[in-house]
């Protein structure tokens, strides 16, 4: 990795947005890559529009992404495609759950949306499969690992 | 030397870890976006020193205060709004000084993401007399807090650490370095002329204030956090704190003077700056305050146009103002707007608003997730000010309006806003009137921050049995005779009755509308649990 790569991840409060963005950011960091995260929490976000940024590469500056320079938006809600659509860069890669076979309803739960879409960003990335899923085993409770690891899967093959 | 653990952190998170490596003894504040984390994570990290919520910032900086007149190391956090708050002690502890060490902790939001005003810290340092630091990114949150804690200690005063949103939401790498340990043993010597502002005293304390600050500005710590980034020495610029990550972002071959310490200003580091660079432009989020001390002090310095002292920075709008543009970049073009934020379905407000709503109400409101009171389906709060400001905004509406709106009037207030500002508020109706009614919408928790215990819950901040305030002992001992206590879920009509009735016949009122928070409920099982299991658990076995 040579370059800064810029991922927008973006949804509704309550999806596993920041959670998705606090994943990403620590599978980078196990790579040995420098990484910053930014995210808004609090009044705006109760149940409204939220996004996070993550920045990953040899040496990251600015914790946001600048609209129009997302390599990747990662969303995780449809709804949602449009308002964060400017925030791709020409060429960009857009990931929604759209591009699940079978959607999310093909899913071990619902709730794991955000790892499986982290699957499909995964394959974009060259970043080691062992630690995505380290990060994840990081963030989320040991009882929901298994279902949580399958659809990290999913999406990672779904992307291929 | 040995290694050192790497950790990615939020710059909240480095704060705390800074805190516990330097062994502060004691952490207070009160909740408030995007300074909340702080204390949590302090809390817990293993170490000896214990955090607290306070009711508000004031009384956080006045605990603060007396331990750190004790010779302890304290963290005080709040947001910046709070600052205001404890802005009665934080001026008149710049005078006393401090014998230990402490750091006030106050978090701005500009761009206003979670917070009713846009107001910037860095006058705070100024008005007050207190030096201040400003980090950039976690690493700097963990190093600069060691050294406003040093700085406090050495000079004997408090200190400031300002952060941002952006510093104190976001996450980057941070070596966890070993930090400085506490200087002086804890123990009180009496000392009235330091510590005891009768104006004899006081005199002498604001000259030692500002000899501290002379001494502050000229001694090495301050130009050790002033960094300067090699450039072509074309382009000079001069900034703090997150806006240096997009000032560097923004133009890569600019000289940079990176300023740590940012009040009060190494002047002679800036001067010899200014002095090799060609053009030089100050680059500070929020205010105009940098640059304008900048050119007080007859530097040639160029400052940012005004639009852009509204809102964030962000790499796109530094590189418009490095490239002279008046205005900010145009936005990216998108029909499609954000979601609003909303109160949760089943949320136990939504009643109470319905019924405001319904009734034609002039609401008074307040800070908390039920502000969101104002947005539709509901539409019913007409004001929204500071913390506790429902209650005096309420009473001096229905002082002044024509009876017939007047009548309508009504304050609406969240339990632990009530805790915070609303006594005092109450008191005033009490003893000035007129009569009326005031709403304290009790759901148990401070659930905009983020679900935090306050004096009313009765658990500490790590959600231990402590003792409490109960609201309507409270309220009755202040002087409201007419105190209710309903259900706004299983007695929707008392609770529409009694607001009719009070509407009808004015008198000094409360009603307590008590449900539990629908996203704290469970939780709050688990610690009354938790409680309940370490009770049994001390019971003597027959």
């Amino acid at each position: 990795m040579t370059s800064v790569i810029n991922i927008v991840f973006a949804g509704l409060g309550g999806q596993g947005v920041l959670t998705a963005s606090d994943i990403c950011a620590e599978a980078a960091f196990r790579a040995g890559l420098d990484v910053k995260k930014s995210e808004i929490h609090g009044m705006s976000q109760r149940g409204g529009s939220v996004s996070s940024d993550v920045r990953i590469g040899p040496s990251v500056a600015s914790p946001m992404v600048p609209a129009g320079q997302a390599d990747y938006l990662v969303v995780l809600d449809e709804t949602q495609v449009e308002l964060n659509r400017p925030m791709l860069r020409a060429g960009g890669v857009l990931l929604s759950p759209a591009e699940l076979p079978g959607g999310v309803e093909a899913l071990p739960n619902r709730k794991c949306l955000n790892v499986a879409m982290l699957g499909a960003l995964a394959s974009h990335l060259d970043i080691d499969p062992a630690h995505w899923l380290d990060a994840v085993a990081a963030h989320l409770p040991q009882n929901l690992l298994e279902m949580n690891r399958q659809a990290f899967t999913q999406g990672h093959a779904a992307a291929k | 030397m040995a290694d050192v653990p790497t950790k990615l952190l939020s710059g909240n998170e480095a704060v705390a870890a800074a805190a516990r490596a330097c062994g502060v003894h004691l952490g207070t504040g009160y909740p408030g976006t995007p300074s909340t984390e702080i204390l949590e994570n302090f809390a817990l990290l293993e170490g000896p020193g214990t955090a607290q919520w306070c009711p508000n910032e004031k009384v956080a900086l006045e605990v603060g205060l007396g331990a750190a007149f004790a010779g302890a190391r304290v963290v005080v956090t709040m947001k910046h709004v709070g600052v205001n708050v404890a802005a009665d002690p934080l001026f008149t502890a710049a005078h006393t000084g401090v014998v230990g060490g402490l750091v006030l902790v106050a978090a701005d939001d500009p761009g206003m993401h979670s917070s009713q005003n846009e107001q910037d810290t860095r006058h705070f340092a100024r008005a007050a007399g207190v030096p201040m630091f400003e980090p950039a990114d976690s690493q700097e949150a963990y190093d600069y807090f060691d050294a406003a804690m040093r700085l406090s200690e050495q000079f004997q005063i408090p200190v400031l650490l300002r952060v941002t949103t952006r510093v104190c939401h976001s996450k980057s790498l941070v070596e966890l370095n070993p930090l400085s340990a506490p200087a002086r043993e804890i123990g009180f010597q009496r000392d009235p002329r330091t510590l005891v502002m009768i104006p004899a005293y006081a005199k002498s304390a604001h000259v030692r204030l500002r000899e501290k600050l002379n001494r502050i500005a000229s001694c090495a710590a301050a130009c050790e956090l002033a960094t300067t980034a090699d450039g072509d020495g074309e382009l000079g610029i001069i900034t703090s704190g997150v806006a240096y990550q997009h000032a560097r972002e923004a133009d890569p071959d600019a000289s940079i003077l990176k300023l740590g310490l940012t009040w009060p200003l190494p002047m002679e580091t800036i001067r010899d700056f200014v002095d090799v660079v060609g053009r030089c432009v100050v680059i500070e989020e929020g205010d105009d305050i940098l640059a304008r001390d900048l050119r007080a002090a007859g530097l040639a310095v160029q400052n940012k146009p005004e639009p852009f002292e509204f809102g964030e920075l962000t790499v796109p709008r530094v590189q418009a103002i490095l490239a002279g543009e008046a205005t900010d970049p145009p936005a990216p073009e998108t029909t499609a707007k954000p979601k609003p934020p909303q109160l949760c379905p089943g949320c136990p407000h939504r009643t109470t608003f319905e019924l405001l709503r319904d009734r034609g109400c002039i609401v008074a409101g307040d800070i908390g997730c039920y502000t969101l009171g104002t947005l539709p389906p509901f539409n019913a709060m007409d004001t929204c000010v500071c913390m506790g400001a429902s209650i005096g905004v309420g009473l001096g509406l229905r002082r002044v309006l024509p009876a017939e709106q007047a009548s309508k009037v009504v304050s609406v207030i969240g339990d632990s806003t009530f805790m915070h500002s609303g006594l005092t508020g109450l008191a005033d109706m009490v003893y000035n009137g007129p009569a009326h009614l005031v709403l304290i919408l009790d759901n148990a928790t401070t659930a905009m921050t983020g679900l935090q215990e306050h004096p009313g819950t009765g658990r500490s901040l790590s959600h231990q049995p402590a003792g409490q305030v109960v609201l309507e002992d409270a309220c009755r001992g202040l002087g409201v005779h007419n105190v209710h206590i309903v259900d706004p879920m299983t007695q929707r009509d008392q609770l529409a009755e009694l607001i009719d009735r009070y509407l009808a016949e004015p008198a000094p009122a409360v009603i307590i509308a008590r449900r539990t928070c629908l996203l704290a409920a469970g939780k709050i099982r688990q610690y009354e649990k938790a409680s309940d299991d370490a009770c049994q658990d001390t019971v003597p076995q027959a």
